[in-house]
C-alpha cells in the first residue's frame, strides 16, 4: 500500500526573512500518510532541538509500528482507534524525551515545541496537535480551520472577551497555552475526521498563518490547487512578501483520489492487479 | 509596561502604570485612579489588563465612557487611545512591542496552565524576549535538519536531527520536573529600539493588465488586480501571474508543456514580467503591460 499515489503533497520550510535559523522543523512519509510539523521555541538554539527532536522520533516511531499493509486487515473503526492510541503514545515519548534532553543539558533548558501530525489512512484523518500550529482544510470553496490552537488569544476569543477582529490587533498573538517537552506529561489533543476526493489539508506554523490572511490562503489553495509545490512555494513567498517576521512552514496534502483499503474478496483482487 | 497618563484641559496630572490585572477608575478614594470630579461616578470604568493587552469596561456609569470621541461600553485599547471621563482625558500608551526587538516580541513562548504547573505565569514587565529562559547567549546547540536555508522536503533531508547533543545518562529521578527559573530582569529601558518597518511594505505597485491578441478572445483585457490570477485552459496549459510588492510574476501551474514568455519556454521557475512581454499560453497569444 503506498498512499503517495492518492495523496499528492508538497512540504516547505523557510527560515523567513527576519530570523536567521529556522527553529521550525517538518518530516513528510508520503507513502505511509504521515505528516509532522513542528515550531519549536526557547533558548537560544534550543528551539530547533525541539522540533527537530518531535518530528523524526515522531515520525520514525510511527513508521515502526504504522504498517498500512497489516493494519488495512483490521476493521475500519479499530483502525480508527489504533491510529489515535499509536499517535498518543508516540507524542507522549517524544514529549518524554525532549523534557529529559531540556532537564540535562543547560544549553536546551526551558525548550518545548508546537506540534501538528497528521496521519492518512483508508479515507480518514488522524490529528493530534499542540499549540499554536494550524491544520486548514479546503473543501470544496470553503476553507476551515480544523485545529483549535491551543493559546492565550484562543482562549480569549472562546471566552468572548475579545472579537476575531480584535484578536488580530492583539499584543498577547505569541503566547501558547500547550507546548510539547515542557512538562513532564502533556496533553495532546487528537481527533478523526472523514477525507473526501479533493480535499485540500494545510499544515502550516504561526509564520505563515499570522503573516498571511485566511482569504489569501485560501485564494492560494483553490488557484493553485493543481499544483501543490508551487502551492506552498507561493504561501512562503505571500508570507515573506508581507514581512516574514517569523519562520515559515507550509505542509499540503490534497486527496487526489479516495484511498479506501479494499475490502472483500473481490476489492483486494482488483487492487492487487492496479 | 502600559500606562495611562492622566490629564484636564491640556494639563498633565498625573501618569499611572497598568501594573494590576484590574484597575479601578473613580470618584471614590478606593479606587487605582481616583478623579475627584463630579461627572465621574463612584466607579466609573475598570480596565483590565492580561499582559500585553488592556480593556477598558464602563461601569455603568451616569455620563459614560468615550474613547476616541465615541461612547463605549468595553473596548480593547490600542496605543494612543485617548479615553474620556467627563472633561478628564486619560491616553493609552503600550510600548511593549518597542520594549523588544520586534524578532523578539514575535517569538512564541509557553505561557502555563496555573493547575498543571507550579511556576506562576511569566510577569508582563519581564521582556518579552526573556521570559522564556534564563539561559547564556553561548550555548551552540546543533542544528537539526532546515536550517539557514529553504529547504523542500522531498530533497533529502538528514535523517536524524537532533539526537540530543551529547546528552548524559538519565535523571537519577524525574524529581524536580519544575523549569528553570525564569529571568526576571527589569524592564528595559524604554527608548532605543524601534520595530522595523514590515519589509513587505513598499510603494504600491503599478497597475498592470494583460491583453489577449489572438483566438477567440482576441481584444480583451484582463486587469490583474488579484494577487493571483490564472490564464489558460485548465487540464491543457495553466500558468499563474502573481502581483508581489517588487513587480509582476508569471509561473507555470499544470501541463505537460510550458507556457512560453518572448519566445521562450518558462519552464518550472517564475520570471519577471516586463512592460509588453508576450505571452503564449494554450495556443492564444497575449500581452503583459503596465496601465498608463
Amino acid at each position: 500500500m503506498n498512499l503517495s499515489q492518492s495523496l499528492q503533497s508538497a512540504s516547505l520550510t523557510d527560515p523567513g526573512r527576519v530570523r536567521d535559523h529556522n527553529e521550525d522543523c517538518i518530516e513528510s512519509r508520503p507513502e505511509m500518510g504521515l505528516f509532522v510539523l513542528a515550531d519549536g521555541m526557547g533558548g537560544y538554539n534550543a528551539g530547533e532541538v525541539a522540533s527537530g527532536m518531535a518530528t523524526s522520533l515522531i515520525a520514525d516511531g510511527l513508521q515502526e509500528v504504522w504498517k498500512p499493509s497489516e493494519i488495512a486487515r483490521m476493521g475500519r473503526e479499530e483502525a480508527k482507534a489504533l491510529s489515535e492510541k499509536l499517535i498518543g503514545e508516540h507524542v507522549g515519548r517524544a514529549n518524554s524525551a525532549i523534557f529529559t534532553t531540556s532537564q540535562n543539558n543547560p544549553e536546551c533548558a526551558g525548550m518545548g515545541t508546537t506540534l501538528v501530525v497528521c496521519l492518512f489512512f483508508d479515507n480518514f484523518l488522524t490529528v493530534a496537535h499542540i499549540g499554536d500550529s494550524r491544520l486548514y482544510r479546503l473543501r470544496g470553496d470553503v476553507m476551515e480551520q480544523v485545529t483549535r490552537d491551543h493559546s492565550l488569544l484562543q482562549e480569549q476569543l472562546d471566552s468572548g472577551l475579545i472579537t476575531p477582529e480584535e484578536a488580530k490587533l492583539s499584543q498577547n498573538k505569541n503566547l501558547v497555552t500547550r507546548a510539547l517537552g515542557i512538562d513532564p506529561s502533556v496533553d495532546t489533543e487528537i481527533h478523526v475526521y472523514e477525507t473526501q476526493p479533493d480535499d485540500t489539508y494545510l499544515l502550516c506554523s504561526d509564520g505563515l498563518s499570522d503573516m498571511v490572511e485566511d482569504e489569501e490562503i485560501r485564494l492560494t489553495l483553490i488557484t493553485l490547487k493543481t499544483n501543490p509545490s508551487l502551492t506552498v512555494q507561493q504561501l512562503v513567498q505571500a508570507a515573506n512578501d508581507n514581512g516574514g517576521r517569523d519562520n515559515i512552514s507550509a505542509m499540503l496534502t490534497r486527496v487526489a483520489e479516495p484511498f479506501g483499503v479494499p475490502r472483500g474478496w473481490l476489492a483486494r483482487l482488483k487492487a492487487l492487479f492496479r | 509596561m502600559a500606562k495611562l497618563i492622566l490629564s484636564v484641559d491640556g494639563q498633565v496630572l498625573k501618569e499611572f502604570n497598568l501594573s494590576k490585572e484590574r484597575t479601578l477608575i473613580g470618584r471614590k478614594a478606593h479606587n487605582d485612579i481616583q478623579i475627584d470630579n463630579l461627572a465621574v461616578s463612584g466607579e466609573h470604568a475598570a480596565i483590565i489588563t492580561i499582559l500585553n493587552d488592556s480593556f477598558i469596561e464602563d461601569l455603568g456609569s451616569t455620563n459614560g465612557t468615550m474613547v476616541n470621541g465615541k461612547p463605549i461600553k468595553k473596548h480593547f485599547l490600542q496605543n494612543n487611545d485617548v479615553v474620556e471621563i467627563g472633561k478628564h482625558k486619560l491616553k493609552y500608551f503600550n510600548d511593549a512591542p518597542t520594549a523588544a526587538t520586534a524578532a523578539d516580541f514575535e517569538k512564541t513562548m509557553i505561557i502555563r496552565n496555573p493547575a498543571k504547573a507550579a511556576p506562576p505565569p511569566p510577569k508582563p514587565e519581564a521582556n518579552m524576549g526573556d521570559t522564556q529562559t534564563n539561559l547564556r547567549p553561548t550555548s551552540e546547540a546543533p542544528k537539526p535538519a532546515a536550517s539557514a536555508t529553504t529547504t523542500a522536503t522531498s530533497s533529502p533531508m538528514p535523517s536524524a536531527p537532533a539526537q540530543a547533543p551529547s546528552a548524559p545518562p538519565p535523571p537519577p529521578a524525574m524529581a524536580p520536573p519544575m523549569p528553570p527559573p525564569r529571568d526576571h530582569a527589569p524592564h528595559p529601558a524604554p527608548a532605543a529600539h524601534h520595530a522595523p518597518p514590515p519589509a513587505g511594505a513598499a510603494t504600491p505597485l503599478r497597475e498592470a493588465a494583460i491583453q489577449v491578441l489572438s483566438g477567440a478572445a482576441a481584444g480583451r483585457t484582463l486587469d490583474l488586480t488579484k494577487n493571483l490570477t490564472t490564464i489558460g485552459k485548465p487540464g491543457l496549459q495553466v500558468a499563474v501571474i502573481t502581483k508581489r510588492p517588487n513587480g509582476y510574476f508569471i509561473t507555470h501551474v499544470e501541463g505537460a508543456t510550458y507556457p512560453t514568455l518572448n519566445g521562450t519556454s518558462l519552464g518550472g521557475a517564475a520570471h519577471p514580467l516586463g512592460d509588453h512581454d508576450l505571452i503564449e499560453i494554450a495556443g492564444v497569444k497575449m500581452e503583459f503591460f503596465y496601465k498608463p
